[in-house]
This record gives C-alpha cells, sequence and structure tokens, in this order.
C-alpha cells in the first residue's frame, strides 16, 4: 500500500507531524483574524518574514531566527502605531506588506540575487524539515494553543465586540498585542511548510470553509482545525504520489475542499427550498 | 472591595463636559444624580450626546471634565470594580452579524468581566436562568445571525444581565427593530425593573415609548434641558416644542461638524 509506505520514510514522518502542528495554529490563529476582517494581516505578516529572512541570509545568520525577531518587531510596531495615530487596519497591512517585500528585494540585489534557501523560503519545503526543526516547530504550536486556550474567552469576546469588552473590564489593548505575537509566531514557524506567499491561504480557507456550518465558536474552531489538518495531510500525500510541490497541493487541497463545501450547501438549499428533489425520495415514490 | 450600599445613589453626574477633538463640545456641563430602582430615560436627537455621556459613565472616555460617580465612587478611580456590577447593551448596529458564537457562549461573555470566580457548573446554571427571564432557552444552539432583531436584542440584554449586575445601561436598543417586536422588547424591560429590581438607563429617540417605561426622563441635547419626573416632561407641551426645536439644532450642528471635519463626506440634508 503506497500511503503506508509513504509513512516509512523519515522525512514522511517530520512532514507531517509539523504539517499537523502548523495547520492547527494557523487555523486557530485564523479564525481570530478572519472574524476580525484582518485576513490579510497573515499575508502581511509573511512578507515583513520575507524581510527578515532575507537579512539572516545578508547578514550569514540563522535566517528564521531573524524573519522571528524582525516580523515580531514590525507587527508590535505597526500595533503601536495604529492605537497611536489612528491607521485603518488595511492600510497597516499595506505598510506591513510593502515594507518587508521592499528589504527583501534590496538586501537580494546587494547579495547578487536569489539563493536557494531563499526559494525555499519562497514557496515552502516541508519535505526537508529536518528532526531540530520538527521539535521546535512542535514546542512553538504548543505553547501558542497553550496561550490560546487560556486567552480564548477574552479574545472571542474582543473579536465579537471589543466595546462591550473594555466596558466589561477586559484588558483590550494587552490581549490584542498578545494576539499580535501569536500571530506573528504562527506565521514565521509556518513559512517552512508553505512559504511565504501561500501562507495566508492556510490561515484564511479552513475557516472561511468552517465559518460557513459551523454552529457555535468552539465547534466551529474544531472544524476549522480538522479542515487545516486534512489539506495538509492530504496535499502531502498527494504531493508525493503526485510529485508536485507540496506547499501548492496543500492549498488548492483546502481550495477543493472550501469549493466542495460551498457547491454541497448549495445543493442542500436548493433540496430544502423545493428547487431539487431529492432522488431517493423521488425513487421511493414510484 | 467597594461597599456598594443602597445609601448611595446609582449614578452621580457633576458638571459633565467633554470635547471630541478639543474642539467639538459633545456634552456641555450636564448634571443629574439617578436613584436606586429609577428606570431613566435618555432622550435627545442624533448628535445630542447620549452615547459619549454613555461613554462617560462606563469610562470608556475618561478625558471629561467634571465627575462621573457609579454607586458613589468616581468612574476612573475604580473602573473594574464598579463595572463588575453594570450591564451594557449597545447600539444594535455595533455587531458583527456572520460571528459563529451560538447563544449561550455569547450569553456566557457577561461572566467574563465579573469579578468573582464562578464554577463552571454555576456559570451555566447563570445562563440559563437568564435565558429563560428572556425567552430564549429554546434558541441556546442558534447562531446569532440566525435570530431576529428583536430576539438578537434580547440576547445581548441577556449577556448584560449574566452576572447579576445593579445596573443596566441600554443605548438605543431598539433602532431597527420591528413595532411589534419593540413592544415584546420594552415589556421585557419593565419586567427587569419591576421583578429583578434592576436601575436602567435608556436612550431612545421613541418617546411615546419612553412616556410610558421610564419614571425619570433626562432630555439632554449637548446641555441638559431637563431632569425629572417622566410626567412631568411629557404633560408640558412646552417642552415637547423644546425638543423638537433643538432637535433641528442639533441636526445642523452635527452637519456643519462634519463638514470641517470630513468636507469629501457630508450627508445631504
Amino acid at each position: 500500500m503506497a500511503i503506508l509506505e509513504i509513512l516509512e520514510f523519515g522525512f514522511m514522518q517530520r512532514a507531517l507531524i509539523s504539517g499537523i502542528a502548523v495547520a492547527t495554529i494557523c487555523s486557530a490563529i485564523g479564525l481570530f483574524l478572519v472574524l476580525r476582517k484582518h485576513s490579510l494581516f497573515g499575508d502581511a505578516m509573511s512578507h515583513v518574514a520575507f524581510g527578515g529572512l532575507s537579512i539572516g541570509l545578508f547578514l550569514n545568520l540563522y535566517p528564521i531566527w531573524t524573519a522571528y525577531a524582525f516580523t515580531l518587531i514590525a507587527a508590535l510596531g505597526i500595533t503601536k502605531m495604529t492605537d497611536s495615530i489612528k491607521i485603518p487596519p488595511d492600510s497597516s497591512v499595506a505598510i506591513l506588506l510593502s515594507s518587508g517585500l521592499a528589504i527583501g528585494i534590496v538586501l537580494i540585489s546587494l547579495s547578487g540575487g536569489y539563493s536557494l534557501d531563499l526559494f525555499s523560503f519562497l514557496f515552502g519545503s516541508i519535505l526537508l524539515i529536518s528532526t531540530q526543526d520538527t521539535i521546535t516547530i512542535v514546542f512553538l504550536s504548543i505553547s501558542i494553543l497553550s496561550i490560546i486556550a487560556i486567552m480564548y474567552r477574552r479574545l472571542m469576546y474582543i473579536t465579537f465586540d471589543d466595546k462591550q469588552a473594555r466596558v466589561s473590564g477586559i484588558n483590550v489593548k494587552f490581549a490584542n498585542y498578545i494576539f499580535i505575537v501569536l500571530a506573528a509566531i504562527t506565521v514565521v514557524t509556518s513559512i517552512r511548510l508553505v512559504g511565504v506567499l501561500l501562507i495566508s491561504a492556510l490561515i484564511v480557507l479552513p475557516n472561511i470553509t468552517a465559518i460557513l456550518f459551523g454552529k457555535g465558536f468552539k465547534k466551529t474552531a474544531v472544524i476549522s482545525v480538522g479542515i487545516a489538518v486534512v489539506s495538509v495531510v492530504l496535499g502531502i500525500i498527494i504531493s508525493y504520489l503526485a510529485n508536485v510541490a507540496p506547499a501548492g497541493a496543500i492549498v488548492l487541497t483546502s481550495v477543493a475542499i472550501f469549493l466542495c463545501t460551498i457547491v454541497t450547501r448549495e445543493i442542500r438549499k436548493s433540496i430544502r427550498s423545493g428547487k431539487i428533489t431529492e432522488p431517493n425520495v423521488h425513487n421511493r415514490s414510484h | 472591595m467597594l461597599n456598594l450600599t443602597s445609601a448611595n445613589p446609582i449614578v452621580e453626574i457633576d458638571h459633565l463636559s467633554y470635547w471630541y477633538d478639543s474642539s467639538f463640545l459633545s456634552l456641555d456641563d450636564i448634571s443629574f444624580v439617578m436613584e436606586q430602582a429609577d428606570l431613566l430615560g435618555i432622550i435627545g436627537p442624533n448628535g445630542a450626546g447620549k452615547t459619549t455621556l454613555f461613554n462617560c459613565i462606563l469610562g470608556i472616555l475618561p478625558d471629561y471634565r467634571g465627575t462621573v460617580k457609579l454607586f458613589g465612587k468616581e468612574i476612573t478611580k475604580n473602573r473594574k470594580v464598579l463595572l463588575s456590577n453594570v450591564g451594557y447593551v449597545p447600539q444594535h448596529t455595533s455587531i458583527e452579524q456572520s460571528f459563529p458564537a451560538n447563544i449561550e457562549e455569547i450569553i456566557s461573555f457577561g461572566l467574563l468581566g465579573s469579578l468573582e470566580k464562578f464554577s463552571r457548573s454555576y456559570a451555566k446554571e447563570q445562563v440559563h436562568k437568564v435565558m429563560q427571564i428572556v425567552g430564549l432557552t429554546d434558541k441556546k444552539n442558534k447562531r446569532f445571525n440566525e435570530l431576529s432583531g428583536g430576539q438578537q436584542q434580547r440576547v445581548l440584554i441577556a449577556k448584560a444581565m449574566v452576572h447579576n449586575p445593579k445596573l443596566l445601561i441600554l443605548d438605543e436598543p431598539t433602532s431597527g427593530i420591528d413595532e411589534d417586536t419593540q413592544d415584546k422588547f420594552y415589556d421585557l424591560i419593565r419586567k427587569l425593573n419591576a421583578e429583578e429590581k434592576i436601575s436602567i438607563i435608556l436612550s431612545s429617540h421613541d418617546l411615546d415609548a419612553i412616556s410610558k417605561l421610564a419614571n425619570k426622563v433626562a432630555c439632554i441635547n449637548r446641555k441638559m434641558h431637563f431632569h425629572g419626573d417622566a410626567k412631568d416632561f411629557f404633560g408640558d407641551e412646552n417642552m415637547l416644542k423644546t425638543y423638537y426645536e433643538s432637535a433641528m439644532q442639533a441636526h445642523l450642528r452635527l452637519h456643519q461638524f462634519n463638514a470641517k471635519s470630513n468636507p469629501q463626506n457630508v450627508p445631504s440634508t
């Protein structure tokens, strides 16, 4: 059986373990981002991370660590700026996105063009993940999920209505800063999986699919994590069997799940409204 | 812990003024006192400063001039403790409709601000109790956007009262709700005030509803035009005439402010 054979390879085991960990944190953080209408924040963070990776490669430092540092500083800086001079959220996304990319481009041109390393960060390289990277990803994912579990109800209330949350005595500003830090760490941690260019798909797609039919916040979060994990596992297997890039396969799998959900939902709606007759009901009547 | 005795008035506002951007005077020297078990109707036209007044009472706008006391204590100095005794229902339009939380989850948000640590079973019991009071027990697993406007308002009231507050603040709670639903909603407000002994401040444009509901009225249009018994306000034709004249002035004032601060976005009047 080809699928069982896949699991025998060490690189596949590492890819699946880190993939499941990253899928879980991306969908958990993504649910709050999507509901706050900050879907593109993940995209902006990933472009800042690209700038951070370039700094690491340019200075001959470990690029992932410079990406963490740079992304955290930029995320906290822009949040502070948005708070104090009231920049609209979509404009802050534009500022982050373009500045991160610009820094990356300048440093790449100074160092004489794209290196193989940078290319793997742009498009993801989950099959090349080391045991050390896997341990780091799993450790960070558990830490992020634990903090979300502690703050979950407060974050949910702030997302529902931040003014009411403030009136209830919740420290909205502090909670938002913690959330931004978690979002920044999530994005940089996930870059190895789907790359800078496709990370926002993993943050957004499982959540908008889950929101379509989740009854309750908790259920929506669980469905979203389920969809993200299925997308990553199927995507990795498909990429191995069809010999295509894993990041693309993962994102296309979650796009397929999203489209199937919409089609199924519309068909069920039409059946309920009587526009389509349910086949088995029709057959039984004869 | 503050001693919130019944000897203190619920709300005391003394010479309260508030400026937006140091240029637009939204509240000008407002003073009034609200006693326990009062149902105070705040009336005034759009732009009169009703929501600004609530934001000052709730400590959301702390940079006011004057004094705002809740339960005898200054709000800015004891905000967390005082607000744990207040339930707040915002204007209907500020809620995100696609939010996937179910009714039970939304109502339980109200317990987050409480200073008491509830056990999970007590919290659940409390949520079910308020769902019963507002008549939503059969809707507990529904999503917020699956309910009608009136039912959504009842959810927000249940959330505001789940931690047993002594004061409920309702900011234009019936805007965008049909007349039949409004009547049911007002019945609920009466019940909360009479049976649950909750003091209530309610702002509305609906003078008819305020005349039937409130025992006290505060009519504001930047300044305080009237504060006293509802029957005195509604029984005086001159008061009502002044109210409608000041409504027109407020509309013009708001239009001028918008024109000054954002010339591209001036509504045509």
